[in-house]
């Protein structure tokens, strides 16, 4: 049911992914990690490659960071393999490693000024002080901080210590930088700037990130590509655009956007048409280009509240539409998102988009309305048995 | 505004404490310094007898005492056996303390406060009873000398009783617990992805320990040095029970001074010069530093 039609945007024809030929930065092998009777990471394979953005999204204590970790040095895995250009890192500590964090925190020493911090990593390489203070002066340039060298990490702003970090971690030129919620202590408006920043520096830099966060927004701006993780487990890798509209669970697509989840039966599979039964809908129609489930089978199918059309007079097809009341209106200024409750109880979360300052028919509480989508929108889940 | 007069006043408070307890008794051992002995109750002239007899009362000071203590080589080796030892002690403690307040921070967390709870147990027993054990354990044939017979690692008791050594070992076991203390706080609360963060940028464990884990210990190692260097300085029972005639330190110096030889002047003059050159400078040296360091 996976891989459907490249669907959504595509920010270049950088995909080295598809390329079976591409040799991966970095490749977890069946990557294991406990503490104690916990299992933080079960089994995670995943390549890199260079030049790649990779985010791993997941919520807290899904293993993301312990993943990461791993890479880094500071936690080994209990089996498996992680490889860095081929060759594999295991049992090399963390400050033998052509990898560096930035940490969520930032880790700022506050003993130092900020060029005494970017200078620390360079400084253990043994280069010379001529070349330390010219690659300090450079990257302090990349981040904008050019006068901030003399300044200790507590005479900054928040932002300007996120940035510090960002430069003593590039500083040192990794293969692989990583970003531990590189954005999350920093304000919203802050955040969506340093998302745009972020990402040009990348591509400026020609560095492959692997950036670990809970905000599937930031991972969906920034990233490549995007591995969901949840439960230990890597529950989906794919390009933003897959993750969103071709989730290939129910967990993924809940956790990934706004989504109503009706539960199905198959009826009849024809071609590339899935024909579902819904006890309060009545027939649902899909286009779907995976593997096709069984007629008779139960199946989840998912509805994104955006690819939902809502009319105050019934659709003249008879296929994918349903009748409700509206139960909730929530104004979010460039859209309106609408709760719909369907005879069964069921709430479909409809998504409107506010083209006009003012409607001819405002929406009201209590209204009967009347919901439709394209044979295209449905989204076929697996997690049904 | 009633606010503001209710800080005033609650900042007054300490103040008040201050002059109470300890401006007043000093002043009034700075002018015990500078009166003479007497055969009189307390012992020492001139009297305050009133306002009235200011002048006559003025005149009677003078500076003798400290003459004396300058004349007498006694008094200024004392001061520097008394600084010596003290050294050494405080840097004795620190050896043994930061190691022990750093595996501290590495145990367990469920572990911590038992240990912390066993760094400041021996503070439940009275001082003077712990300083008396220590009599019976380096006493010769006491416990450390037929323990170390009994395994064979020496043949001849060690003679340690009345000794310096025996004195360090009194002074680093009473202090080390204000030296474990302040290191194991700061040590604490030090934010772990400091040091993951000097190993990210290619630190070595040494170099991750004496770039980051000393210089950001370095207000509780501070701490801690004053808190047994400053003490130690002026102690009287532990030199008394476990040094010999030899160890004279200033506390002994000034006990001997105000109990056997009932010199009053005398004793609270050497009290004045431990503060003035010792102790107060190395105050201010501590103030400065504290300064310095909140300013960066």
């Amino acid at each position: 049911m996976s891989t459907q039609r490249a669907a959504g945007p595509v920010r270049s024809s950088f995909a080295p992914w598809l390329d079976p030929g591409a040799k991966p930065l970095v490749s977890f092998r069946n990557v294991r990690k406990a503490f104690g009777a916990v299992e933080a990471v079960a089994g995670v394979n995943l390549d890199l490659y260079p030049r790649e953005f990779f985010a791993l999204l997941g919520p807290s204590g899904c293993g993301k960071t312990t993943l990461m970790r791993m890479l880094a040095g500071f936690e080994e895995p209990t089996s498996g393999d992680i490889l860095l250009d081929g060759k594999s890192v295991l049992g090399v500590p963390a400050h033998q490693r052509p990898t560096n964090l930035m940490f969520q925190s930032y880790a700022l020493f506050p003993h130092m000024n900020v060029a005494e911090n970017i200078a620390y990593g360079l400084k253990q390489e043994g280069l010379p002080k001529a070349e330390i203070s010219a690659r300090v002066e450079e990257v302090l340039n990349l981040v904008r901080l050019q006068d901030f060298g003399k300044r200790r990490p507590d005479q900054l702003s928040g932002g300007q210590r996120q940035r510090v970090a960002l430069a003593r971690a590039i500083a040192k030129r990794p293969r692989i930088l990583l970003l531990d919620e590189p954005l999350g202590a920093l304000d919203r408006k802050l955040r969506e700037e340093t998302q745009y920043e972020l990402v040009a520096l990348q591509e400026k830099l020609g560095l492959a990130f692997l950036m670990v966060t809970h905000d599937q927004d930031e991972a969906m701006t920034m990233a490549h590509r995007i591995g969901v993780m949840q439960k230990a487990r890597l529950a989906q890798v794919g390009t933003p655009a897959e993750i969103y509209e071709a989730p290939e669970t129910r967990a993924v697509a809940e956790f990934v956007g706004d989504i109503t989840i009706f539960e199905a039966i198959v009826t009849k599979v024809e071609g590339e048409v899935v024909t579902l039964l819904h006890p309060t809908i009545g027939t649902i129609e899909l286009d779907d280009e995976g593997d096709k489930p069984a007629p008779g089978t139960r199946v989840d199918v998912g509805l994104r509240p955006e690819k939902i059309t809502l009319g105050f007079t019934p659709p003249h097809e008879t296929v994918n539409r349903v009748e409700g009341i509206v139960w909730d209106i929530g104004y979010l200024g460039d859209m309106t998102m609408v709760q719909v409750k369907l005879a069964d109880g069921t709430i479909v979360r409809v998504g409107i988009t506010n083209r006009t300052r003012r409607s001819e028919r405002p929406i009201g509480w209590d209204d009967r309305v009347w919901l439709s989508w394209d044979i295209e929108a449905p989204i076929l889940l697996d997690g049904a048995s | 505004m009633r606010t503001d007069r209710r800080a005033r006043i609650a900042a007054l408070a300490p103040l008040l404490w201050l002059a109470a307890f300890f401006v007043l008794p000093f002043l009034m051992v700075l002018r015990m310094s500078l009166s003479d002995t007497a055969q009189a109750v307390p012992p020492y002239a001139p009297h305050w007898i009133g306002f009235g007899q200011i002048r006559e009362f003025l005149a009677g000071l003078d500076v003798e005492a400290f003459r004396l203590l300058w004349e007498d080589s006694l008094y200024l080796n004392a001061f520097l056996t008394a600084i010596r030892i003290a050294g050494t002690a405080t840097l004795i403690a620190l050896l043994i303390g930061f190691p022990l307040a750093y595996a501290i921070t590495r145990a367990p967390k469920s572990w911590q406060n038992l240990l912390v709870l066993l760094v400041i147990l021996p503070f439940w027993t009275s001082f003077l009873i712990r300083v008396y054990a220590w009599i019976a354990i380096l006493r010769p044939e006491g416990v450390l000398d037929r323990v170390l017979i009994t395994i064979g690692l020496t043949s001849e008791p060690l003679r340690l009783l009345n000794t310096e050594t025996a004195v360090l070992i009194g002074m680093v076991y009473s202090y080390l617990p204000f030296m474990v203390l302040p290191i194991y706080a700061v040590l604490e609360k030090m934010d772990r992805s400091l040091i993951e963060a000097a190993a990210d940028l290619g630190a070595k464990p040494l170099t991750r320990f004496l770039t980051i884990t000393i210089p950001l210990a370095k207000p509780g190692i501070l701490a801690g040095c004053f808190l047994v260097f400053v003490p130690g300085i002026g102690e009287f029972v532990i030199p008394d029970l476990l040094g010999g005639s030899e160890t004279l330190m200033i506390g002994r110096v000034l006990w001997t001074e105000f109990f056997s030889n009932r010199d009053w002047p005398l004793a609270s003059a050497v009290a004045v010069s431990l503060l003035a050159f010792v102790i107060l400078p190395m105050m201010l040296l501590r103030g400065f530093a504290g300064r310095k360091e909140t300013a960066r």
